[in-house]
């Protein structure tokens, strides 16, 4: 029988120059609230930036927020360089303003289940939840 | 919207203390609660003015073109981040973002292309651009002279919001008071050689869309705006001379009535203190003019053909108002940035409104009704309790520095999604009258072809033009912010001679700095 599990612990990041945090915020207030450990980094952070957090906080969830069109760039990009620092354990989920046919192409590059606009909180909840059952041992 | 309450009924009750004298005046005059020209839209209608910039500069002229062909009477420029935030496209901090929110302009090589066969003496141009503002307004100036328009015919308008950046959107370089000395630069540059140019546009449109309330949005734009005027006028300038180019930029959300009642106070509270507060003795640095945009905020990815509905009534809402220009949002943009049909169908919107509802003929058909100017009086009277509560809490400098605004806006945003979630909130075909056939619509793909054809342009650029000049008027830029002076001509020399967006940026950041936000949530 597994003890009593300790909390999931997500970074929450805006990568690139994008500024629009509204939903950044909503999420991490709403993860914490569900009783997640959060870190949220701020704005207009390099890849590099994310995953040197990501990996120093010791993260289970890297949550990326990006409204600005580059996710086909940033989301490939921070999940090779948590796989090169050897934290492919490390699940990278996100969501913003991307089109379903990217959001496709991405899943199949190794990102988790990204999110659109108006999806309710309790969802990502439940899908971290799920997640870190089956991947994130107490 | 705001959880004002609302009575079932308004009858004369609710209008005890109404002085229509006081509060409302004739359209045109004082406190200009009905609208800021006597004759409004019978004179002539609001500007159509559709935000739009994607790709390379060449790709989005192409874009003005065809609005332009369409009916559309304003332009309006969308800047890409890198060009929000001061990067050259060729700058590693632009990778991946280069024309994917907006055009791509590092110089005015890229700002003469994007106004090609556009006479810059016959349009009026909006430029949505904060932090970096005065260097996109230099470039412009510059492309307008290459075109023979000399600075004083220019018409348009610089967003040149900082304060609002720092609240809620934040495309910021400098930090608070380097970049609030800039903007008064601007005002003083601009009364002396481009009298026809606003000069900064006082926005709570982002600060609405990042959360807020229309009382908060109401009076956090409206505090933002006294600011600019204190800076100016502690500067030495005379406040009738800069005040008449002041305009400001709202959010048109859902709440109809309090949308337009909004409208109604803002222009009442800015003429007020503009007059009482600030002894202006000319009646135009009394008017506030403004454009508005629908909420972003309210289109749903979910039944997006529903988001026509809700553009539409917005969009009247702002023509209820007195707005002088407007944009529509298209119905795609939670997805991508709009087609060009989405783009065509969003003006056709406001067109329909102007020449078939008949909204037009008549000014200010709401003023005297009972329920719109309680509502007015409401929201003007919640406007002066939360410029008490900024006073408090040491002004909007402190409030920015502290969180407070951030934190504010943050709480507002929470309580919606709270009330979303918990139904007490309802957003058709989002959490009620979903269906599981949506419709997909086809959505606007942008190749990355503009970073790698950016990358080439400015390496030809900073090949070909006079490299000893360029740093002669870095020099002569970095000078004049160290001891203190105008920035603005010095800029527009840089401009000149195809210093790019980041190298003035640079030049300026040695001396002022740069902003660090203080993050929390």
């Amino acid at each position: 029988m597994p003890g009593p599990k300790r909390p999931i612990r997500v970074l929450i990041a805006k990568p690139g120059l994008d500024g629009h945090d509204r939903g950044a915020k909503v999420v991490a207030a709403a993860l914490r609230d569900a009783g997640m450990e959060v870190i949220y980094t701020g704005l207009h952070q390099t890849p590099e930036m994310i995953a040197q957090a990501a990996i120093q906080e010791d993260v289970d969830v890297i949550g990326l927020s990006i409204l600005s069109g580059a996710h086909m760039t940033l989301f490939p990009r921070i999940r090779k360089l948590v796989d090169a620092a050897g934290r492919s354990d490390i699940l990278v989920t996100g969501g913003g303003i991307i089109p379903p046919d990217d959001m496709d192409s991405l899943e199949r590059q190794g990102i988790g289940k990204l999110f659109g606009p108006g999806t309710p909180t309790t969802e990502l909840i439940a899908y971290i939840e799920e997640w870190a059952a089956e991947h994130v041992s107490a | 919207m705001s959880g004002i309450d609302r009575h079932p009924v308004y009858g004369p009750a609710d209008l005890t203390e109404f002085d229509p004298e006081r509060q409302l005046g004739a359209p045109g005059a004082f406190p200009f609660t009905r609208g800021v020209h006597p004759t409004m839209y019978r004179g002539r209608l609001w500007t159509m003015r559709q935000f739009a910039g994607f790709g390379t500069a060449q790709d989005t002229n192409r874009r003005y073109k065809f609005l332009l062909d369409h009916g559309q009477t304003g332009l309006s420029v969308a800047f890409d981040f890198p060009t929000l935030m001061g990067y050259d496209s060729d700058h590693a901090r632009a990778e991946g973002e280069v024309g994917k929110c907006g055009v791509a302009i590092a110089s005015l090589q890229d700002m003469e292309d994007l106004f090609r066969g556009i006479p810059l003496d016959q349009v009026s141009t909006s430029m949505t651009i904060n932090g970096p503002a005065a260097m996109l307004f230099c470039f412009y100036v510059a492309a307008a002279e290459r075109q023979g328009v000399p600075s004083h015919k220019l018409r348009g308008t610089v967003q040149n919001d900082i304060l609002k950046e720092y609240m809620a959107q934040h495309a910021w370089v400098y930090p608070v008071e380097p970049a609030l000395k800039v903007i008064v630069d601007m005002f003083e540059w601009c009364a002396e050689h481009a009298p026809l140019w606003n000069t900064i546009s006082i926005s709570g449109y982002h600060i609405r869309e990042a959360g807020a309330t229309a009382a908060q949005e109401l009076a956090f734009t409206l505090a933002n705006g006294f600011t600019y005027v204190d800076r100016a006028v502690a500067r030495g300038l005379d406040v009738d001379r800069f005040a008449p180019r002041l305009s400001f930029f709202w959010d048109v959300h859902n709440d109809f009535f309090e949308e337009i009642a909004k409208l109604r106070a803002a222009r009442r509270i800015w003429a007020r203190h503009m007059r009482e507060r600030f002894a202006a003795a000319n009646p135009r640095s009394w008017m506030m003019r403004f454009h508005c945009q629908t909420a972003g905020v309210t289109l749903t990815a979910q039944q997006p053909m529903n988001n026509v509905v809700r553009v539409a009534y917005q969009a009247l809402a702002a023509v209820l108002g007195g707005t002088q220009s407007l944009h529509t949002n298209s119905l795609d943009e939670t997805l991508a940035l709009p087609t060009e049909e989405a783009a065509r169908l969003a003006l056709r919107t406001q067109q329909i409104i102007a020449h078939e509802s008949g909204v037009a003929d008549v000014i200010d058909p709401l003023g005297g009704s009972y329920y719109v100017e309680s509502l007015t009086d409401q929201l003007e009277r919640e406007a002066e309790a939360l410029f008490a509560e900024i006073q408090s809490i040491g002004g909007v400098v402190k409030g920015i520095e502290d969180g407070w605004f951030q934190r504010q806006i943050a709480r507002s945003a929470e309580q919606f999604q709270r009330e979303a979630e918990q139904g007490k909130r309802i957003v058709v075909g989002v959490n009620e009258f979903t269906s599981e056939d949506d419709h997909p619509v086809e959505i606007l793909k942008i190749a990355n072809d503009a970073e790698q054809d950016q990358r080439r342009r400015l390496a030809r650029l900073r090949a070909e033009r006079d490299r000893s000049l360029v740093q002669e008027k870095l020099e002569a830029l970095r000078q004049a912010a160290l001891r203190d002076r105008n920035v603005i001509g010095p800029m527009l020399d840089c401009a000149r001679v195809y210093c790019t967006l980041y190298e003035i940026r640079h030049a300026l950041e040695s001396v002022y700095g740069a902003y660090r936000e203080p993050v929390f949530f």
